[in-house]
């Protein structure tokens, strides 16, 4: 080939770099030489043997992510390299496989959340969070983002990253203290002409229903502002879609529907909303059309919002999604069906509340809030809960999350989460392991 | 020929519902929250579903399927180890929140991860936490302003970019707040030096630069450029999204660039999966590094790995430690490939780019504007046919899917016209590489009814883009 272009080495294609910049090789800690596959695979087992999985523990870690079951079928068709080998699907007749795959995921996901309309994804929840504080700022050209004080530290540092570019101000509405609801009283004082939008989670952050939902949206609508929820979409099985008490837009963490824990990643960020603020949404969208003869066909939708289009002035910069992960959703979901989802709903509600009652018949233990929680619940603990967690580890179980780090006023607290995959022996192990260790 | 698989596919609501049993009563929600509907999600069995996504894979294109030359995505084959190895028990079943004792082998990963791609870039730090080039991109402008702003160098709101950048580029920096101004490419298809200059002012928070940028173009005149940018106390961004060109052979860091980000899920193999995810690793110069992401991963004397936190951070842009699935990808494909594997890699995807390019021209059926040498990608331009047969880029790329062939990305760069975006990458056969391009040396010849009419041997002929933009359908609630 060298030949062909008249060259004589293939130093010769790379004379445009400068001499000064050009090097000869990578040093430590890339090897000089790649391993083989096996050796590769030989060194990664040492590796992956200093890790232990949620198999090797039994986990109670709560805070948005649990492990929940994967059924086999999920990672059966996501390892279809025809799915996972493709770019994004630019080429809409080579690629209405995944195209008819993430309509039917916009699709399940707008009937989930009771919202007109879904994109294909975005990074994660909390990005997720992000982007509606923003498309919220473009819909009503005001300032001011409400939030609950109890969402995840980190989603509130990447919020207040997503906002800075237009100066958005973000403001926290208290929890009340015995319900670990939020502060209706609190929020009506906090919301005024500029607010752009309203957002609370339910399940909340310490795993308590929101059920004063329709007096929120009064309070929300009466600033004429939107109202943003963001959901554990397996709750959605035996709770009303956000669309129902007129919610605008609906975000939420989607890993839990057929995708690994993977440390936190990858994950699925879920994005839905009413028909009227469709062309602001961000990112990716896959719409319904017809082919040349009139056949039923699918592409990407509402190009002309993004930014390979509209550069500077696209509503958002994402342009690479989740879409495997939005796959796998789509795969759980429908194997799961309607039926499937509330059974899976009510199991993770019911394994809640019993966990949640033994915990308290312990001594010395008891659940902080009296508002009715789902899977995820905060227990106060009789002693530090971090030495709790040290002694439990030495019982191959993961406990709770320790609240102090992030709500410092919360530092003798856990967050419980427990989800279908608990049997009640492993509930009984946890108990007779907090006795122990108490 | 080419002949894909063609179901007429049913949506899933459309499939007739098997009875499942019905749900048992549930007590204990508060009535305000309490279902009222059915959720809208049909109820089927296994085998329904397992055939329907099944039918859908088969009408569905990935690498590998075949040659798949998006200029500036790298679709390259992707290992099939790395996805194994991902999927095991100990790395995809743990927690983020896990006591940090029982998840030292993924630390260990993300930081010699770090480690390596700093080694690679030629740049002092890295944060991991991107899920993407343009979250990658989004970081690296917060941490300008947070540059700026840390020396009280407030005035400084404009980005200047090329009008050669990826789309991308523009639309992080005004999402982070800054002003845009794009200049003129010269005519060499670079950095116009006396234009950048006189752009350049007190006012300039950052160049964002692509080397070699969309046209495959090697910017020669980097050293000057960051000369210049530096000079007027402006930082100097790299959009790694063409790092397949270079691996081993020149690094960003040492060009001057003081922040870039990544692709991994391009220049490192982990395949792009339809979509996504993607990883956006952002390397930092020292004098940036007190802003990156928290935590930050570090390691004790005893060889403990450890989350450390940083005052001046600016906080957090993802949920956690980044798309760890892909880092270990990322991560496994550099091993595999070694410093000597990675050069080559970048020594034959620009091989293989040239000979293509040569190939081609030497058909005289398309132009090239621009330089001759370029790096792992080239543009051609289809203004030609367009102008002698009314035949136009989308309908020679059309073409192409009969043939099997997946096209190249098109109509980008902008400064083309009627351009065809060429990436071939290092894993295509020459054999491959010739057929393709006397595929489009052939179809430049054929009548341009066939092409306007193309394709018909996929599932679905020439699709209607329009309409769904015009009269919006995005889901099957919104069909009836």
């Amino acid at each position: 080939m060298l030949k062909e272009l008249g060259l004589k080495q293939i130093d010769d294609l790379f004379i445009d770099i400068p001499k000064e910049i050009r090097i000869d090789n990578l040093e430590s800690p890339i090897p000089s030489k790649g391993l083989s596959q096996q050796e590769t695979e030989r060194l990664l087992r040492e590796i992956a043997n200093k890790n232990k999985s949620c198999n090797d523990l039994l986990c109670f870690l709560g805070g948005g992510v649990k492990p929940h079951y994967i059924p086999a079928i999920v990672k059966s068709i996501v390892s279809r390299a025809e799915f996972y080998t493709a770019y994004t699907p630019y080429q809409p007749e080579a690629s209405q496989g995944f195209l008819q795959a993430m309509f039917e995921y916009q699709s399940m996901i707008a009937e989930l959340t009771g919202m007109d309309v879904a994109n294909a994804s975005l990074y994660d929840g909390a990005t997720a969070l992000g982007e509606a504080a923003l498309m919220c700022a473009r819909i009503t050209k005001k300032n001011s983002f409400i939030i609950p004080k109890n969402i995840s530290h980190s989603k509130k540092s990447i919020l207040n990253n997503y906002v800075k570019g237009p100066g958005v101000k973000v403001k926290e509405v208290d929890y009340d203290k015995k319900t670990g609801k939020i502060d209706i009283k609190k929020l009506r004082t906090v919301v005024d002409d500029n607010t752009m939008g309203v957002y609370i989670e339910n399940p909340n952050f310490f795993g308590v229903f929101e059920d004063d939902v329709n007096e929120i949206n009064d309070v929300v609508k009466d600033a004429n502002a939107l109202f943003v929820v963001g959901v554990d979409p397996i709750s959605l099985g035996i709770t009303k879609p956000p669309g129902d008490y007129n919610a605008d837009v609906v975000i939420g963490e989607g890993r839990c529907l057929g995708n690994p824990m993977d440390y936190g990643g990858s994950s699925l960020g879920i994005f839905a909303c009413k028909k009227e603020y469709l062309r602001q949404i961000p990112g990716r969208v896959v719409g319904l059309t017809k082919d040349k003869d009139g056949k039923r066909a699918f592409c990407m939708a509402l190009q002309t919002r993004e930014q390979h289009i509209r550069r500077g002035r696209a509503t958002s910069n994402i342009c690479t999604n989740e879409g495997l992960n939005a796959l796998a959703a789509a795969v759980f979901l429908s194997w799961l069906g309607g039926i499937g989802l509330e059974n899976l709903s009510r199991i993770n509600f019911e394994k809640g509340q019993k966990l949640a009652e033994e915990i308290e018949s312990i001594n010395g233990f008891e659940k902080l809030f009296s508002g009715v929680h789902f899977n995820e619940f905060v227990v106060k603990c009789p002693i530090d809960p971090v030495k709790i967690n040290q002694k439990l580890l030495k019982r191959n179980i993961q406990g709770g999350l320790v609240l102090g780090e992030q709500f410092p006023h919360l530092r003798n607290c856990m967050l419980f989460g427990v989800t279908e995959l608990h049997s009640d022996e492993d509930i009984k192990r946890l108990v007779s392991a907090l006795k122990e260790v108490t | 020929m080419y002949h894909s698989a063609v179901y007429d596919e049913p949506l899933l609501n459309e499939f007739t519902e098997v009875k499942k049993e019905k749900t048992l009563r549930i007590e204990g929600i508060p009535k305000s929250l309490q279902r009222i509907k059915e959720i809208g999600i049909p109820n089927l069995d296994e085998t329904q579903v397992a055939r329907h996504f099944h039918h859908l894979s088969q009408m569905n294109y990935g690498v590998d399927n075949g040659i798949y030359p998006l200029g500036s995505c790298t679709m390259k084959y992707n290992p099939k180890l790395c996805e194994q190895i991902a999927s095991w028990d100990k790395f995809a079943n743990t927690h983020p929140y896990q006591d940090i004792s029982t998840v030292q082998g993924n630390l260990q990963i993300m930081f010699e991860l770090e480690r390596m791609l700093c080694e690679l870039t030629g740049m002092d730090y890295f944060c991991l936490q991107p899920a993407a080039g343009a979250h990658g991109e989004l970081l690296g402008m917060l941490l300008t302003r947070a540059y700026h702003e840390h020396r009280k160098d407030f005035e400084r709101n404009e980005v200047i970019l090329p009008d050669t950048a990826h789309g991308t580029n523009p639309a992080s920096a005004t999402m982070a707040g800054f002003k845009l101004i794009e200049i003129p490419s010269n005519k060499d298809g670079t950095v116009d030096l006396d234009i950048l200059e006189k752009t350049l002012s007190d006012k300039t928070a950052c160049f964002m630069l692509t080397n070699p940028n969309t046209l495959g173009i090697f910017e020669s005149d980097i050293l000057e450029i960051s000369k210049m940018v530096h000079k007027a106390g402006a930082l100097l961004y790299y959009d790694g999204a063409n790092m397949n060109a270079i691996m081993g052979k020149a690094r960003p860091g040492d060009m001057g660039f003081d922040i870039l980000h990544l692709n991994l899920h391009k220049t490192f193999s982990t395949p792009h999966g339809g979509g996504g995810p993607g990883s956006g690793p952002v390397g930092v110069k020292i004098k940036l590094e007190r802003f990156l992401p928290v935590p930050r991963i570090g390691r004790t004397r005893e060889g403990v790995y450890i989350f450390d936190d940083a005052p001046e951070s600016i906080g957090k842009i993802k949920d956690f430690y980044g798309n760890f699935s892909v880092l270990l990808k990322a991560y496994i494909y550099i091993l595999m490939m070694g410093d000597e594997g990675l050069r080559e890699a970048s020594e034959v995807a620009v091989l293989n780019s040239n000979y293509m390019k040569k190939k081609i021209l030497d058909s005289k059926k398309y132009d090239m504007p621009y330089k001759q040498l370029r790096k792992h990608e080239f543009v051609i331009s289809c203004e030609r046919l367009k102008q002698e047969k009314q035949v136009t880029a989308k309908d020679v790329a059309k073409r192409l899917l009969d043939h099997g062939l997946h096209p190249p990305t098109i109509y980008f760069p902008l400064i083309v016209k009627e351009a065809l975006m060429i990436e071939p990458t290092e894993t295509e056969s020459k054999k491959d590489l010739d057929k393709y391009v006397e595929t489009l040396v052939k179809i430049a010849d054929e009548k341009p009814e066939t092409l306007r009419n193309a394709p018909s041997n996929t599932p679905v002929k020439r699709v209607d883009e329009v309409t769904a933009t015009k009269n919006p359908v995005l889901t099957w609630k919104m069909m009836s």
